[in-house]
């Protein structure tokens, strides 16, 4: 028989490099960075000049900022709910196929393994570019309606529309598969005793017996789609950025953040104290659904 | 000695987190097998074919040191200016710049003795932001410049002169605006990032004044910035283009008549166009104002974290200041550059004909470059208020105002310094 001081060894050498690599890659930047957002540390990392709260008070106040959580407080508002429901629309519709279904299932997941940067690109040079060959005004001319420069146009704010189908697109697969597992981990006696008693199919069901068996799952994908909103830069970062900078609409906070202290500026302690206060909104409206949610709470409690 | 399984798999597992943790910094480490001297030089990825191997060309000519190119694609600024914050970056790098707080920063050395004898030389324009308290920080490579490039066909077809002022380019963007062909090209943004700073020259203004000021507290600001907008909701704008202002490609493809453009891409304009085209400054606004031609030059700069600055300056030095051949070939051989030397600029044949003689008188007539005191904070200040101002309509006075107050702060900022 293998002594204990075996296991915790062989933990060690299959734990350790892991360990060791999260703590040199994420944990000591991170407390790094909360050090840096105290000092003055312009074109530095390893800053002299103690300035408090500075940094923070003048993150606050910078209106480029703040419009930039703004905007992306509405995002989320907007981009959660509309994943939810889609993603929830395809699990059922591909959990009640009963030829193909692996099929479909792959089909709508593979998005999913498409790069952010890649479909960004495609979304912006090939369907919705603003000339008259690009794919959408394409369509549209065929309907006699007037090429659109779909991420110049500020009013409407057509961007918004490329913005939000790339995103679906891309996630919505993803969301769909964590809707599927937790569908397919519904008792079937649950719906047969739904029908005994005598439940209409449909949305009877759904209302009664789907949904608030899906409750964790959905608490879930809630959780992480906020988090993926304010984290939002990829397909931002490919779709409306040039060599010279990014327009101040739709400007994700990571993005500005990004020319802040990895641009030209390196304002590194500007830069650190912006991700401390983005940190820290994300974490206390995590937080804050969490609970709303009742997640963690026991199903009995429930 | 026998090596126990567990002292194996320990080591094992140490040398493949180390192995995880390395990275190519491209860096050499400081001397080759030979005992050679070893530097790393980075350049951004050039558009125009050739330069890459030209580059490569001039560093394996150097017999001072064994210099390794590296060519980076990408954010090249953002790169830079985060591998300056490390021992693992360049020795010798191009730089858009340097700016003034890698200057302050102490991230780049003071090349001011490279200069000696031949400082006269180097075009005033572009050498200006590169010095600052009285040293150079970096010797600038190749002069660039932007424009207005305009299709003669085009303009005749619509009964059109070449505008002379900024009210003239207005009307001529809403005559030239066809069913398929706008009128005017500024980049996708609708001139927000490309024009930074032209329009105020054109009215007269400046960025920053020669007392350290904003330089555009001035209602001939607003106004000129104000027509800007026009273009935009007379919809006279090319806008939603694939490739942007730096690439010719929408003008030559006839999206549009007028493109804002640089010298670089004059070899395709020409190529696809024959003499079918024009070249005009940005031009000029009211009665205090005078045509504008943006120029700049990236540098040659070595890294304060070089551990042979000495060696990096000498080869700098051979390549940037000594080799005019290898600098007239980097800067007419492949995309086109104005040289950043005078005696080169004046000898150069290309330069001498055409539309790239009419380019060099106008940079010579009207070429302004960025201070050295315009910083990036400034800049994209600037920059959004611009993109407020053409797309929403925002109001230029509301929005200059705004700037003014942060351009004066981060003055004091990097006065203090």
């Amino acid at each position: 028989m293998r002594r204990p001081a075996s296991n915790t060894l062989w933990f060690w050498i299959f734990v350790g490099p892991f360990a060791a690599g999260l703590a040199l890659f994420t944990y000591v930047p991170l407390l790094w960075s909360v050090y840096l957002s105290f000092f003055d540390a312009h074109n530095t990392v390893s800053p002299t000049d103690f300035v408090g709260l500075d940094n923070y008070t003048a993150m606050l106040r910078d209106g480029a900022f703040t419009s930039s959580l703004g905007t992306f407080a509405v995002f989320s508002l907007f981009i959660v709910p509309a994943t939810y429901v889609l993603a929830l629309a395809l699990a059922l519709m591909v959990n009640r196929t009963r030829r193909f279904q692996a099929f479909f299932r792959s089909v709508f997941f593979l998005p999913a393994a498409c790069s952010y940067v890649v479909a960004a690109l495609i979304w912006k040079l090939s369907i919705f570019n603003g000339v008259r060959f690009g794919l959408a005004n394409t369509v549209l001319g065929w309907f006699g309606v007037d090429q659109t420069a779909w991420l110049s146009t500020t009013h409407p704010p057509w961007y918004w529309l490329v913005i939000v189908t790339v995103r679906l697109w891309l996630q919505a697969g993803f969301y769909m598969i964590l809707f599927l597992a937790g569908l397919q981990r519904i008792s079937p006696r649950l719906y047969e005793a739904a029908a005994v008693d005598g439940a209409r199919p449909g949305w009877q069901v759904f209302r009664h017996i789907t949904f608030p068996q899906l409750r964790t799952t959905s608490v879930a994908v809630v959780l992480l789609l906020v988090i993926n909103a304010f984290q939002a830069f990829d397909e931002f970062y490919n779709l409306l950025s040039d060599a010279r900078g990014y327009p101040p609409y739709a400007r994700p906070p990571l993005v500005y953040l990004y020319y802040t202290a990895l641009g030209q500026g390196q304002n590194l302690g500007m830069g650190s104290a912006g991700a401390v206060i983005l940190a820290l909104i994300i974490a206390v409206v995590t937080v804050f659904q969490a609970r709303w949610f009742g997640l963690g709470r026991k199903e009995a409690e429930a | 000695m026998t090596i126990s399984r567990r002292a194996l798999l320990g080591t094992g597992a140490a040398l493949g987190l180390l192995t995880a943790c390395g990275s190519n910094s491209g860096r050499d480490k400081g001397g080759s097998a030979d005992g050679e001297v070893a530097l790393a030089h980075w350049y951004h990825q050039y558009g125009e074919s050739g330069t890459e191997a030209a580059v490569r060309r001039y560093a394996a000519a150097y017999d001072g040191a064994k210099v390794t190119v590296q060519w980076r694609p990408g954010n090249y600024d953002q790169q830079t200016a985060a591998a300056l914050l490390t021992a693992s970056g360049p020795d010798v790098f191009e730089v858009n710049g340097p700016t003034l707080d890698q200057i302050q920063g102490g991230q780049v050395t003071d090349l001011t003795a490279l200069f000696d004898g031949v400082k006269d030389d180097f075009n005033p324009a572009v050498l200006a932001p590169k010095t600052y308290d009285g040293k150079i920080w970096g010797v600038p490579q190749v002069v660039d410049t932007q424009f207005l490039y305009y299709r003669r066909s085009l303009l005749k077809d619509a009964g059109v002169q070449p505008p002379g002022t900024l009210d003239e380019l207005v009307d001529a963007a809403r005559a030239l605006t066809r069913n398929k062909v706008k009128g005017l090209f500024l980049g996708n943004d609708g001139g927000a990032g490309v024009l930074g700073g032209t329009p105020l020259y054109a009215a007269g203004l400046s960025l920053v004044t020669g007392d350290g000021r904003a330089g555009f507290d001035d209602p001939a600001a607003a106004r000129a910035l104000g027509k800007l907008r026009t273009l935009y909701t007379d919809k006279s704008l090319l806008l939603g283009a694939p490739s942007d202002w730096s690439d010719p490609s929408a003008f030559v493809q006839g999206l549009t008549a007028m493109q804002w453009s640089g010298l670089w891409a004059l070899p395709a304009v020409q190529q696809a166009l024959g003499d079918d085209f024009g070249v005009l400054p940005f031009p000029k606004d009211g009665p205090g104002g005078k045509p504008s031609v943006p120029v700049g030059a990236y540098a040659a700069a070595v890294s304060t974290r070089s551990k042979r600055q000495a060696e990096a300056k000498a080869y700098v030095k051979w390549l940037w200041v000594e080799r005019a051949d290898f600098q007239e070939d980097f800067a007419l051989s492949y995309g086109f550059h104005i040289p950043a030397r005078l005696s080169l600029a004046r000898k150069a044949a290309k330069l001498r004909q055409g539309a790239a003689a009419e380019v060099v008188g106008l940079v010579t007539e009207n070429g302004y470059a960025q201070p050295l005191l315009w910083t990036p904070t400034m800049q994209s200040a600037y920059q959004d208020a611009l993109s407020r101002i053409i797309k929403d309509g925002a109001s230029p006075d509301g929005e200059l105002k705004s700037v003014i107050r942060k351009t004066n702060d981060e003055l004091q900022r990097v006065k203090k310094r």
